[in-house]
């Protein structure tokens, strides 16, 4: 049994619930003794359970168990790609100094490649993306095109765990291996989710995070050719082929492949099911008040994006007062991205969708799971309106932004590149700032 | 009721927050986030809020079985009361930015936006009395501790921001009382020490701040008589009553110290001079927000008045103009939020905040009175109102 605070979890793409033969399993592991590299029979009872829970995983993800390297979850994964695949190239070749990263991925990815560029004197380029969220593969392509001989690695999100966006992976593999670039791609929040073949995928690393997809916090992998060369960023014993050092932990691997299995397995039919509670969510949510816009590229059909996520901005709505007030009416929901310590910044993806920095931060994202129903995306779409105005009205009290008194705000500009609710009638951009003159259901806080 | 407890982390607005839970209020708890850059730990007791506060905070919240939030309000802070800070001491005079944080931030930004969400009322750990009189009247009083009492900084609120705040420490007898019901109720910040100094100068250099963001601006320091004595870098790093840090190269003629009589940002010069001439028992203010209804303007009044945060209170005659008194000042007509947000305050709306002039007359004469200090106005341990000093001088002769 699940213990949860909220009433409505929406919030799957932070994490989601352990899978409960997962939580057995781990817990059986538990009840072992053994240190998987030691020779005798103990450590080789527990080597063969954690090359089973190897074999299953890399099974499940069109990989070679030679390829998977076990690590402490999606971070973990995402910085021995990026630096380990960075510090290798240059060893091998001191002019290889570039790497290209697009510039919505996670901060595992971004703040690696940014420290690689403050203090390893690497050239980091940001590549762009569209007002949709996806990216400028010809950014791409003149990147390789002037620094292939400098670059040292591409690496590319699969899909955006705020928007939700899927990227063309193929293209950005091709375009990279056509001049001899190795692709990583975070694939954290799409393994499980949408189809992901490492083998037919061309990439050369992969990086994947147990708890977004039914493990426990604590697991992930690094999927990555053998030839691709590495240098850990752990070091110590030399398990996981010399590359990522540490006693195995066969509890999280056996979780791990268990519930990538379990996933994959599930994938097609989830997704068909998720996406069709997702549809009726969007449609309510655009129609509850003016203002509102789904992120995403225009007109797109539903495969541009992950089968459970849905992203809104909402214009001239306080940030904070949002998720207070979906948290007030039993619902969870996140804004998108981590904030430092409670303060929300505005979202980076955002920022490079070319949103301002105000409407960057009053956003909300809806991330449907396994545990979904049609009672939890009811109750959203029936707390929405509610909590939209508090926001409303919360951000109309912020003297500063006004010209005038209380009650007039500048004209937000117009957000591109996503479905909107119809456009505002003219004088409603101060109505929806006052208390609404039509009745409003009380959130259920009041 | 529904009460937003600000909670910095301290002590004090943690014990507060518990003590509004008992009352059984429906409690939320809020940690202001009034910096973008904020530090991931304390340093020694001096500012406030890190990173580290806030997960104080929310562990107070915790063990109070209540929600947690932190808000952002670090634009507005920055453009009020860090922005009032410096542009008051650019222009000559000395503010004080905690007064300015509750008329802005704490009683204002911040309520407005849990009123907008559906509270009642904001509590915080400040220590001040509410005391409801005959006829319903809400009084701010000095809390029952005369050491803590922050009255003083309170007294800007005004009676409808008076009307939506909650004070549950002002019976407490004591800090130390404060500490230990900390401690008996499970709370770690127990034995956290105050913080103290500006909360948005963390190393407690305030010149350094102010020379910073407002730039080196070197000048003369002069006599009464004009005579110059020496330099300055900065005239904002000056205030009236300052007696250490002036640079003068040469003692004065009767060896006795001189102290800043005056700082004057057009010539960028600072007045010294003896004790004496700081002495002022005349003092005009405006801006004034009055929370007496019961004592009416345009009459001379006894009270008691105090000028500094931890100043005594010393006897004095106030009288009122309201500011549809056509003399009287409203300032620089500042919008002034009332709690509907419904714009700037009408003048004498309810005859309380009237952004009018006043004026005191002391019945001993104070040293070192800056323009833009606030005066508070007290009749026993109850705040009559508040106001900020334009003007103080000499109306008496001198002693012989």
């Amino acid at each position: 049994m699940i213990v949860t605070g909220s009433q409505h979890y929406l919030d799957h793409a932070a994490t989601t619930a352990v899978r409960p033969e997962v939580a057995a399993a781990y817990a059986e592991e538990l009840t072992h003794l053994g240190n998987p590299s030691s020779l005798h029979a103990d450590g080789r009872d527990a080597r063969r359970r954690l090359e089973e829970a190897r074999e299953q995983l890399a099974a499940a993800l069109g990989a070679e168990p030679a390829e998977v390297l076990f690590t402490s979850g999606g971070t973990e994964a995402d910085n021995l790609a990026v630096k380990g695949t960075y510090w290798a190239r240059r060893a091998a070749d001191p002019a290889r100094t570039r790497l290209a990263v697009s510039a919505v991925e996670h901060h595992a990815v971004l703040e690696a490649a940014h420290w690689l560029a403050s203090h390893e004197d690497a050239d980091l380029d940001v590549l762009p993306v569209g007002a949709g969220g996806v990216l400028d593969l010809d950014a791409l392509e003149r990147h390789l095109a002037d620094h292939a001989d400098a670059s040292a690695v591409v690496s590319v999100m699969w899909a955006n765990n705020e928007t939700g966006v899927v990227q063309p992976m193929d293209r950005v593999v091709a375009l990279s291996h056509a001049v001899g670039v190795p692709v990583h791609s975070d694939a954290v929040q799409a393994v499980g989710h949408i189809p992901v073949r490492f083998d037919r995928s061309g990439l050369d690393a992969l990086s994947l995070s147990g708890h977004k997809l039914g493990a426990p916090v604590g697991t992930g992998a690094l999927i990555a050719r053998r030839e691709l060369a590495l240098t850990p960023v752990e070091h110590g014993g030399g398990q996981e082929r010399g590359v990522r050092s540490g006693t195995l932990a066969v509890a999280g691997a056996r979780a791990l492949a268990l519930a990538v299995g379990g996933a994959v397995a599930e994938q097609e039919a989830e997704a068909h099911r998720l996406r069709a509670l997702k549809g009726r969510l969007i449609s309510a949510v655009l129609s509850s008040a003016p203002g509102v816009h789904l992120s995403g590229p225009d007109g797109a059909d539903e495969s541009a994006w992950l089968p459970g996520t849905a992203h809104f901005t909402v214009d001239d709505a306080d940030a904070d007062a949002l998720l207070f007030g979906l948290d007030m009416a039993g619902i969870a929901a996140s804004s998108g991205s981590a904030c430092q310590a409670g303060v929300q910044q505005p979202s980076h993806v955002l920022l490079a969708m070319g949103r301002t920095e105000e409407q960057a931060r009053a956003a909300v994202r809806f991330s449907l799971g396994r545990t979904t129903t049609a009672d939890d995306v009811d109750a959203a779409v029936a707390a929405l309106p509610g909590v939209i105005a508090g926001a409303r009205r919360a951000h109309a009290t912020q003297r500063h932004r006004t010209a005038g008194p209380p009650g007039v705000t500048s004209p937000t500009p117009p957000v591109a590149g996503s479905a909107s609710s119809r456009p505002a009638a003219p004088g409603a951009s101060a109505a929806h700032l006052a208390v609404p003159a039509s009745p409003v259901p009380d959130p259920k806080v009041n | 009721m529904r009460v937003l407890a600000a909670m910095s982390g301290g002590v004090d607005s943690a014990v507060a927050a518990a003590r509004a839970v008992d009352a059984g209020h429906d409690v939320v708890g809020v940690h202001m986030a009034l910096s973008r850059s904020r530090a991931q730990h304390r340093n020694g007791s001096r500012g406030c809020c890190s990173i580290e506060d806030a997960g104080d905070a929310r562990r107070a919240a915790d063990v109070l079985g209540i929600p947690y939030y932190v808000w952002d309000l670090s634009e507005e802070f920055e453009e009020t009361v860090v922005g009032d800070f410096l542009s008051e001491y650019a222009a000559g005079r000395t503010p004080n930015p905690c007064v300015r944080c509750n008329e802005h931030i704490k009683f204002s930004a911040l309520l407005d936006r849990g009123l907008a969400l559906g509270f009642d009322a904001v509590a915080t750990g400040h220590y001040a009395r509410i005391e409801v009189a005959g006829g319903g009247r809400r009084e701010l009083h000095r809390s029952a501790d005369p050491l803590k009492d922050q009255s003083y900084v309170l007294a800007v609120m005004g009676p409808e921001r008076l009307a939506r705040s909650l004070f549950p420490l002002g019976d407490a007898p004591s800090k130390e009382a404060v500490r230990a019901e900390a401690a008996a109720r499970g709370l770690s910040v127990s034995a956290k020490p105050d913080s103290y100094d500006i909360c948005f100068v963390a190393d407690g250099d305030t010149q350094g701040f102010l020379r910073d963001r407002l730039g080196a601006k070197p000048g003369e320091v002069v006599d009464a008589d004009g005579k110059v004595l020496g330099e300055h870098d900065g005239a904002y790093a000056y205030t009236v009553g300052q007696r250490k840090g002036l640079g003068l190269t040469r003692p004065a003629a009767d060896g006795r110290p001189r102290y800043v009589l005056e700082v004057r940002p057009q010539s960028n010069q600072i007045v010294v001079g003896p004790s004496e001439l700081l002495s002022v028992d005349e003092i005009s203010a405006g801006k004034t927000v009055w929370l007496a209804d019961d004592v009416p303007a345009g009459e001379w009044t006894d009270v008691q008045v105090q000028v500094r945060a931890h100043g005594e209170p010393v006897p004095a005659q106030v009288r009122r103009r309201p500011a549809d008194d056509g003399a009287g000042a409203t300032g620089t007509g500042e919008a002034v939020s009332n709690v509907g947000g419904a714009g700037a305050a009408a003048a004498g709306a309810d005859g309380a905040r009237d952004g009018g002039a006043l004026e005191a007359r002391l019945s001993t004469p104070l040293r070192g009175i800056a323009p833009g200090q606030s005066l508070v106005v007290y009749s026993g341990t109850r705040v009559l109102g508040q106001s900020t000093i334009t003007r103080a001088r000499r109306g008496a002769p001198l002693p012989a």
